[in-house]
């Protein structure tokens, strides 16, 4: 156990250095530059590689090409970054190829502003680029988790041969706190026999997303389906913060999940029974866990730094048993404690 | 007593080609295979397809490929070598996949010096889509979006990639080659050896642009595709060494 202080962009690039990420690429933009930064460094003092790419497009379709080659691979970058990265995410999701994106979201629509923001929640958890496909999204909360789960995330891409998508927000990404690393920590990196690395006693390997013939696409579509299928009945994540006797639930996930348990320890002061799920998969979504909740509290109030998008994925796993209510804030504004005890 | 002339490269499948009649990816396919079987470099080789005409070349190559996104191949390269180092790798690009949509990705890719080969196919047109306008078509060549031929003025003249390239520092080889004949052939295949040793040598950035037929979307015969790629094309883009062991040849 070693207790370290971090800011959650650094906590996401030690996390990937210490799930053994091979080759990262990055290119500027802000809020995630302290990773890129970290990177830049750590990655070469480890023998590993780092390269700062032209165009998050590029650094993209690097890690395209460093994961086909069976490496553990890692970009990051912020929303307008994002959005050009989708072509490449969605690329890997038809070839079956794992990898880490980091999201340190900030203000949309365009260029909008470098304040943290939920607003890509849809792009994040509904696919984001073209055709039918998923990629598992992780929502940390915390520094530890900024590092916690970027470690996850290399875990299951591997164990899923998919995107893995870590969405954090410029808050979490530029703020401090102390974390627990792990020490002397090694991976557990599991064999890939489908990685383009030279066809030495083997026939050769193909990594591609072109299917042509009749019915192949959508063979590969049933294929890709059965795994989110498997995904979302294995990897749900989420956490419960004084939910055993709560008559309103607040659902809030990252930065707007701390503010809301914020707000739940003033009105527990005040007698009020609040409590709150913080859903650490957005997707696969907790649906079932919150479809419970809903049958046992009065209401379901959702929180985030956004105009109502995990909102609706709430409203479809409550199915109308009780009301949903919303608080959220837009362009980079946060909501307050007081704007959640209001609506409490 | 019978003796073997030639067969079939190991790098080669038996694939039943989907390419037109007259169509340069299959020369440059085979070729890029004998070079491969002669340096024996097949079980170490991961090559990446372009997205046009040649994205099925994994389906005729015998070793490791992956396709790429439209122009990023030559990312995709780089994302491999760096993760593999000993392994040989190269980009086979047509001219709207490598200098339209890929130019940043081709221009960064050289300027950083990765050790990858590109083997860049100009026929002046994109072909999987339908003949249209490359950024390698001719002034006035007509083509599906540029019905009254490529208007100087509006759409700028064709991009020069080899010349392009050769003004950064670090390409360490850069020749444009053709397949117009027997002769021109046999050079384009020593173009192709010299650019593969060049990255087992660990020397840097090679660059090999082949001239080559489409009759389907230069719109002439087998034969007046070979005479297009021999006469006009060349007048626009000479067949030329631009740079060898890293330094720039004098004009």
């Amino acid at each position: 156990m070693k207790r370290i202080l971090m800011t959650g962009n650094d906590g996401i690039g030690k996390g990937a250095v210490d799930a053994g990420c091979d080759c990262y690429f990055g290119y500027p933009i802000t809020p995630q530059n302290e990773l890129t930064a970290y990177m830049s460094l750590h990655m070469p003092m480890n023998d590993r590689v780092f390269i700062q790419a032209e165009s998050e497009i590029a650094a993209v379709n690097m890690v395209y090409g460093a994961s086909a080659a069976g490496k553990r691979t890692m970009t990051s970058s912020s929303s307008p970054g994002l959005s050009l990265k989708l072509e490449g995410i969605s690329y890997m999701a038809g070839s079956e190829l794992p990898a880490v994106i980091v999201n340190v979201q900030r203000g949309g629509p365009g260029l909008g502003n470098i304040a943290p923001s939920q607003a890509d929640y849809f792009q994040a958890v509904k696919g984001g680029g073209h055709g039918d496909y998923n990629s598992i999204v992780l929502a940390p909360n915390s520094v530890q988790e900024m590092y916690d789960l970027t470690v996850l995330a290399f875990d299951l891409a591997d164990k899923y041969r998919m995107p893995v998508m870590v969405l954090s927000d410029g808050r979490i990404g530029q703020m401090m706190e102390p974390m627990t690393v792990k020490e002397n920590y090694k991976p557990t990196l599991i064999d890939k026999p489908w990685a383009l690395n030279g066809c030495k006693g083997r026939k050769p390997n193909k990594v591609w997303s072109l299917k042509l013939g009749d019915g192949e696409l959508e063979e590969h579509n049933i294929k890709l389906q059965a795994k989110y299928k498997e995904i979302k009945n294995q990897e749900v994540l989420f956490d419960e913060y004084m939910i055993d006797d709560c008559d309103t639930l607040l659902v809030a996930y990252g930065t707007s999940a701390r503010i809301a348990r914020g707000a739940i320890d003033i009105a527990r002061k005040k007698g009020q029974k609040v409590g709150l799920l913080r859903p650490i998969t957005l997707w696969p979504f907790p649906k079932d866990k919150i479809e419970e909740l809903s049958t046992k509290v009065n209401k379901i109030i959702t929180i985030e730094m956004s105009a109502g998008q995990m909102l609706e994925d709430v409203q479809l796993a409550v199915k109308g048993q009780c009301p949903v209510e919303f608080v959220g804030r837009m362009g980079g504004a946060i909501p307050t404690e007081q704007s959640i005890i209001e609506k409490i | 007593m019978t003796k073997t002339l030639y067969k079939r490269p190991e790098a080669l499948t038996d694939a039943r080609t989907h390419y037109c009649p007259g169509c340069g990816h299959g020369i440059a396919h085979k070729l890029i295979a004998e070079v491969i079987d002669e340096l024996g470099i097949r079980e170490k080789t991961v090559a990446i397809a372009p997205v046009g005409c040649a994205v099925l070349a994994y389906n005729y190559w015998n070793f490791d490929c992956s396709e790429a996104a439209h122009g990023r191949a030559s990312a995709v390269a780089t994302g491999i070598k760096r993760a593999l180092p000993e392994k040989f790798v190269f980009a086979y690009q047509g001219d709207g996949d490598l200098a339209a949509i890929g130019t940043a990705e081709t221009i960064h890719t050289a300027n950083r010096g990765e050790n990858i080969c590109i083997i860049f196919v100009n026929n002046t047109v994109y072909g999987m889509t339908g003949g249209q306008m490359a950024p390698t078509t001719m002034i006035g060549q007509k083509t599906a979006t540029s019905p009254k031929g490529r208007d100087y003025h509006t759409m700028g003249p064709p991009i020069k990639v080899c010349e392009l390239l050769n003004t950064l520092e670090k390409p360490y080889y850069i020749e444009r080659v053709s397949l117009d004949s027997p002769a021109s052939i046999r050079k384009t295949k020593k173009a192709i050896k010299t650019a593969f040793e060049a990255q087992l040598a660990g020397k840097g950035y090679s660059f090999v642009e082949i001239l080559s037929p489409c009759p389907t979307y230069q719109h002439t015969t087998p034969i007046g595709a070979m005479d297009f790629v021999k006469g006009p094309m060349q007048e626009v883009f000479p067949v030329k060494l631009f740079r060898k062991d890293g330094g720039k040849i004098n004009e």
